[in-house]
């Protein structure tokens, strides 16, 4: 109950001065999580260097709730590579193994296949319609490494949406009712 | 300063500086493990070579893999994963690479074994190129841990060639 007065008070005695300081500090937060997210984009070469894995298509390799680290080399796609690409048209990316690889003599360009290691079939149904191999540009990296269970938090969020207005709420009542 | 909020923060803080570093150094001691792995692989017999009605040739065979990789796995390993590709040169292709048969080893007990088998995915060309082919057989490996990098290796083996005829 002292709490709730406590909490009332402060935001009563508000200054500009010291309102405009943690906005600013806040937002020096956020651009720095910014730099370094671009800055793992740039060193990586991948459109995203971490990936949260969705489905139970790679178990028991990967599970739902584990996060790759992904890197994109201008190395050629061999088979045996766990890859993430997008298909044309549908906005999650997909993690699966390279199975079949078509490289040209002239141009180097690559036709591959992918499959899930927990499914029974080609990723074929998958692809866009008519489509029977993925190019270079539909691969977004390969991954390199993984940590497992840390992705939850990333789905939680995903699904259930109240729970990322809880935490946002929380931590701007936090930051504004903090004596420093 | 000594409230429950901080003392919180400052706890989970450290507890997550604290797993990512132990899980950095788990994966950095796989980096001291030397692996052996040993392989060989026979084709028993070739069932059937035809041409698909699009115009693709398809090959089944029967082959016989046996494989020592006991020495890939470590403490922080989670699977093996393993697969047999077929790999050839056409004239339109620099590479072809097409996975024959692949498994998961789960543990390192598993890891010395022998198998009989046909093909578990269509051998496919893209093209009709493989009359006469001579081709590497090649047994990869892939060291998923259960935290960290992951690395992978094959091993090549050659001499392996397709029949002159479709039959």
């Amino acid at each position: 109950m002292g709490w709730i007065g406590d909490t009332v008070d402060s935001i009563k005695s508000i200054q500009i001065r010291q309102l405009l300081t943690q906005v600013v500090s806040l937002g020096m937060i956020v651009t720095s999580a910014l730099i370094i997210w671009k800055g793992l984009m740039c060193v990586t070469g991948s459109e995203s260097p971490v990936v949260v894995v969705l489905s139970g298509s790679m178990e028991p390799g990967f599970k739902r709730g584990d996060i790759l680290f992904l890197h994109m080399s201008k190395d050629p796609i061999r088979a045996g590579e766990i890859v993430v690409f997008n298909i044309d048209g549908r906005e999650i990316p997909i993690v699966h193994r390279v199975i079949k690889v078509h490289e040209r003599q002239d141009t180097g360009e690559v036709d591959v296949l992918t499959k899930g290691d927990n499914n029974y079939g080609d990723d074929r149904l998958l692809y866009a319609q008519g489509q029977q191999y993925l190019q270079r540009h539909h691969i977004m990296g390969r991954a390199v490494g993984f940590l497992p269970y840390v992705g939850w938090v990333t789905i939680i969020m995903t699904e259930k949406p109240i729970i990322k207005y809880i935490l946002i709420g929380a931590l701007g009542l936090l930051v504004i009712t903090s004596k420093d | 300063m000594h409230s429950f909020g901080y003392r919180l923060n400052g706890l989970l803080t450290f507890a997550v500086t604290i797993l990512a570093l132990m899980c950095a150094i788990t994966s950095l001691s796989d980096n001291f493990n030397t692996p052996s792995p040993s392989a060989e692989i026979k084709i028993m017999n070739i069932n059937w070579f035809q041409k698909q009605p699009q115009g693709h040739d398809e090959v089944s065979l029967t082959m016989n893999v046996s494989a020592d990789l006991q020495s890939l796995f470590t403490w922080n390993t989670k699977q093996v994963f393993i697969f047999v590709a077929a790999e050839y040169e056409t004239r339109k292709n620099s590479l072809n690479q097409v996975s024959l048969w692949d498994a998961i080893i789960p543990a390192k007990e598993h890891a010395k074994f022998w198998i009989h088998t046909s093909n578990k995915y269509r051998f496919v060309d893209q093209g009709n190129n493989l009359r006469g082919k001579k081709f590497n057989l090649t047994l990869h490996w892939h060291v998923m841990p259960k935290t960290g990098k992951m690395s992978a290796d094959k091993i090549v083996l050659t001499g392996y060639s397709l029949p002159e005829e479709y039959r």
